[in-house]
């Protein structure tokens, strides 16, 4: 055989392959999974897949969508940015799928933002963010920094009596304007720019010898300091273990991290961690009948009692059940009419209380500080009275203060300004 | 005369019944209120006298204090087995295992735990045990509170040991500061703080230092406390610096070998030294199950399983695709690349894409002093384990015949092959030579960085930056190389950052290249010339 007959045979056989999936698309919805499976993110999202792959199933339990069984479309980006915005694409052309779950990291997200923009199809990204954005496209069911970093700083200095602040961070993004809000914040409330520490480390710092006992020097001048970690994935293991070594307790110098959950702690021999802090909207431990049940779904599903649950996972949790609520409520899968029926859309979350979409595309959460226990578990030691909604723009930066977001009609602007009342960003 | 002591017996046993009473009356109040609240139940419960109290304040600390719904009583749950089994925290009788949705937690903070553990520590100081009252004498330190004067003076008069004395005498420096005692006696005790000099010392002082009365003497003892802090931080950046250094070491020996040697860029060498972390990983899991009493040993157990490991890895790698491409070192580099993610894929199917948890045995966790100078155990054996794997390997390519194979097939193939000396053979040994080194640092990395499929990645830079700054080809430069990378970044941190002081370090080797191409410690002679 020539390689031209060759050539035409695959052509024929992929196109049979397509009109087949075209065919199964009309009586299935199909919902695209954009994680990671391999590379370095693979620790993270491997996880969000498979949740996802149970609420599918059981979506798909209770009747499906519509009356149409749903179909989970499974892409692995490899922790690779660019191939992030390819899968994107490959999801939306090739698959048609109604809607995508996915991303991690801030970088990916900037990435296929231009796809969904493009093709105009439903992202919805389940990790905690730096803020200072909204997209028409995009659902943020994760926390913006007022709904982990603010909480857990008021926290501190409520019930720690903190006075003096590190701010270590993993060098990239999220650290980064995490850590210039939060700065803004402590010296708005009077907190002296001395008092302040700032520490970034590259990706996958091991060596933190040197930056602990400088932790340990700073706070060692008789008033009462604390940690506020935005140091990311891996580096942690390293860095709670130094601490560990050099005898630092969270009776001395407590940690409260936004990047360390149940699945981190997996890894680790938490007897040292334990009174260390964490911010996030949802926990293992909380004591809720739909938690049980949902911990009890997802250890049935994967088979294993061991395994974990996080926030991230939470968030999809949500985020799936608006989008299913959403679709009912529109009656289609039409991108726009689903864009619209999901504000206002409110889901019960796993904390007992009832999340809603906001204008501004991001959710409503309670917020929760939990300290590390030994068996790797979190203990709320505080909770917000109410729910608070995600924000867009961060109210403690000069140039996104005057920002609003808020995708309903007549405004339909992800970043109008209040000031020259225009729709298009600050100056 | 009968009478009497019946009367004696009766006021005994309700006296006893008093506190009985007391302490079940408190610890039924834990779960209620706020951590305020909770604190002023623990004083309560501490002040008690009653035995118990120990059990229910330890037990609450560690948070095993559980409200049993169905009992409606405090419980303490232990895990036995696999299982969760409730005892009642007063009588320890058993009432039967609980489920997640059958007890609620009763909470503590960090805030709290600092309470219990000044209260216990107050009523640990009487403990037999010195070192329990060491570590006692140490939380009534931290808390500073004058109202345990009276305990500590007690405890100092009766105390025998000499370092808990000193501790007392420090924390009773530390109530009387607190305290309302006059100028002398504080002086006195800021006199004792001197002594001490340390971060603690240090942290208490400071609070002190806008008194009028004690501001001026402060000043001087902090001063000097501040002055000592300074030489000592430069010795401890040595030390942070050589403990670096000996990472590098272990990470770049085996490229030291592979590359330096026999000129293969291998950038799979990453993944090997995660082979070997996960080969600690599985004989750990191994012995956890099977013999969990010689799990301080399991370290030994898993060097050598490791370097097989990892060496017959190596030696898969070097047949199946290296041997094919030498003189091709683009393609050396990529097919070798391609191997590495290969590698860490397989790892990821296998164990999963979760760090993995291997634990530190007991002579490898906390730390000691030395003067103000802390020392961890596990950075001081990775550095003596990563003086061991140096001398040997020296041992090995100098002293013994293999070695001498080694170095005669690397320095001119074609005569040693007329030699008789079988090349592909050597070839493939002294790759798998670095491999097994490269697993034997998997070992040592397992027990301070994380074992995940990504552990490798982060050495294969830091790995040829020793070796091409060393020089190719050389044991030494290996050495020199690591440590004094290791000291040049531990100097730069606290200055540039831990991301500047990385960039610095590899704007000073590309320019350092440019001087002398051949690294620190150039080979010479006939050997450079192929």
């Amino acid at each position: 055989m020539n390689s031209l007959n060759k050539f035409a045979l695959g052509l024929g056989l992929s196109a049979s392959l397509l009109a087949s999936s075209a065919m199964a698309a009309e009586d299935t919805i199909k919902v695209g999974i954009l994680h990671s499976l391999s590379g370095t993110m693979a620790i993270s999202e491997t996880t969000l897949k498979d949740v996802m792959l149970m609420l599918i199933e059981e979506q798909n339990k209770a009747g499906g969508v519509l009356g149409k069984q749903l179909e989970a479309v499974v892409v692995d980006p490899a922790s690779d940015w660019p191939l992030f915005a390819e899968k994107a694409r490959e999801l939306i052309e090739v698959h048609d799928v109604s809607a995508v779950f996915g991303n991690w990291t801030s970088v990916s997200r900037k990435s296929v933002l231009p796809v969904f923009e493009e093709l105009n199809n439903i992202l919805f990204y389940p990790v905690q963010y730096e803020g200072e954005e909204s997209q028409r496209n995009v659902f943020y069911t994760g926390a913006a920094p007022n709904q982990q970093a603010i909480p857990a700083v008021d926290y501190l200095m409520a019930e720690e009596g903190v006075e003096r602040w590190v701010l270590a961070g993993t060098d990239y993004v999220y650290p980064r304007t995490t850590n210039k809000i939060l700065e803004a914040y402590l010296i708005g409330l009077g907190v002296s720019p001395d008092d302040i520490m700032i520490n970034y480390t590259p990706f996958g710092h091991s060596d933190w010898q040197t930056i602990v006992s400088d932790i340990a020097a700073f706070g060692s001048t008789g008033v009462k300091t604390a940690v506020v970690s935005t140091i990311n994935g891996d580096a942690n293991v390293p860095f709670y273990k130094e601490l560990g070594n050099q005898g630092i307790s969270a009776e001395d110098i407590p940690v409260v991290a936004f990047s360390v959950g149940e699945e981190e702690l997996a890894g680790l021999d938490t007897g040292p961690l334990v009174g260390h802090l964490a911010a996030w909207n949802y926990f293992m431990s909380v004591d809720t009948d739909e938690n049980a049940d949902f911990i009890d779904a997802w250890q049935a599903f994967i088979g294993s009692d061991e395994r974990v649950t996080n926030d991230p996972m939470e968030a999809h949790y949500i985020g799936f059940n608006m989008w299913v609520k959403a679709v009912e409520a529109a009656g289609t899968t039409d991108t726009d009419a689903v864009i619209d029926a999901l504000v206002g859309v409110a889901v019960p979350n796993l904390t007992g209380g009832l999340s809603s979409m906001g204008a501004n595309h991001h959710i409503t959460k309670p917020v929760l500080v939990g300290e590390i226990q030994d068996d790797g578990q979190f203990d709320v030691v505080w909770e917000t009275d109410g729910l608070v909604l995600g924000d867009a723009w961060s109210d403690f930066l000069p140039e996104s203060s005057v920002l609003i977001s808020d995708w309903r009609a007549p405004l339909s602007c992800g970043n109008f300004n209040v000031e020259t009342g225009a729709c298009g960003g600050a100056e | 005369m009968l009478k009497k002591l019946f009367l004696t017996f009766a006021i005994l046993f309700y006296g006893a019944a008093a506190f009985a009473q007391d302490l079940e009356a408190l610890v039924a109040q834990l779960p209620g209120g706020s951590y305020d609240d909770r604190a002023a139940v623990v004083l309560e419960i501490s002040q008690t006298g009653d035995e118990r109290a120990f059990a229910v304040l330890e037990a609450l600390k560690a948070g095993k204090l559980f409200f049993h719904k169905g009992e409606g009583i405090i419980v303490e749950v232990r895990e036995i087995g696999d299982e969760d089994i409730a005892f009642n925290i007063l009588d320890n009788t058993e009432i039967g295992a609980v489920g997640r949705r059958d007890a609620k937690k009763i909470k503590v903070n960090n805030g709290l735990r600092r309470e219990i553990s000044a209260a216990l520590g107050t009523m640990y100081l009487q403990s037999t045990d010195p070192s329990v009252r060491l570590e006692a004498a140490d939380a009534v330190f931290k808390s500073g509170d004058p109202t345990q004067l009276a305990a500590l003076e007690a405890a100092i008069l009766a105390e025998t040991d000499n370092k808990v004395r000193t501790a007392l005498t420090e924390a009773r420096a530390v109530a009387i500061l607190n305290d309302d005692a006059d100028v002398s006696a504080k002086l006195a005790a800021i006199e004792v703080l001197r002594e001490r000099g340390d971060r603690d010392a240090q942290g208490v002082l400071s609070k002190f230092i806008t008194d009028p009365d004690l501001g001026e003497a402060v000043a001087t003892v902090l001063a000097e406390i501040e002055q000592n802090q300074k030489l000592w931080g430069l010795v401890q950046n040595v030390w942070y610096g050589l403990s670096l250094g000996s990472v590098l070491l272990l990470a770049a020996i085996g490229l030291a070998i592979t590359f330096g040697v026999m000129g293969v860029i291998n950038m799979a060498h990453g993944e090997l030294v995660m082979i070997g972390a996960y080969t600690t990983f599985a004989v750990q899991e191994f012995i956890r199950t099977s013999m969990p009493e010689y799990f301080d040993m399991s370290l030994l157990f898993a060097a050598p399983l490791a370097f097989l490991v990892a060496g017959s890895v190596g030696i898969g790698i070097e047949r199946g695709v290296v041997r094919h491409l030498y003189g091709r070192p683009l393609e050396t580099l990529l097919a070798t690349w391609g191997i590495s993610l290969i590698l860490q894929q397989t790892v990821r199917s296998i164990f999963g894409p979760n760090n993995r948890e291997v634990g530190n045995p007991d002579w490898m966790s906390g730390a000691f002093e030395i003067g103000a100078m802390n020392v961890t155990y596990s950075r001081m054996w990775i550095l003596v384990f990563s003086l061991m794997v140096f001398t040997g390997l020296l041992l090995l390519l100098k002293r013994t015949s293999m070695g001498l194979r080694m170095r005669a097939v690397t320095q001119n193939r074609a005569m040693a092959a007329d030699m008789g000396i079988n090349t592909g053979w050597v070839d493939a040994l002294t790759f798998g030579l670095g491999a097994g080194i490269a697993g034997l640092a998997g070992v040592a990395l397992s027990q301070i960085d994380n074992v995940s499929p990504n552990l490798g990645q982060s050495y294969i830079v830091d790995s040829f930056m020793v070796v091409v700054f060393g020089g190719a080809g050389n044991l030494w430069g290996a050495l020199a190389g690591a440590f004094s990378l290791g000291i040049a970044n531990k100097f730069l941190e606290p200055f540039a950052g831990a991301v500047l002081a990385k960039i610095l370090v590899l704007v000073f080797i590309i320019l350092f290249i440019q001087k002398r191409p051949r690294g620190l410690f150039a080979l010479k002679g006939r050997a450079v010339e192929n």
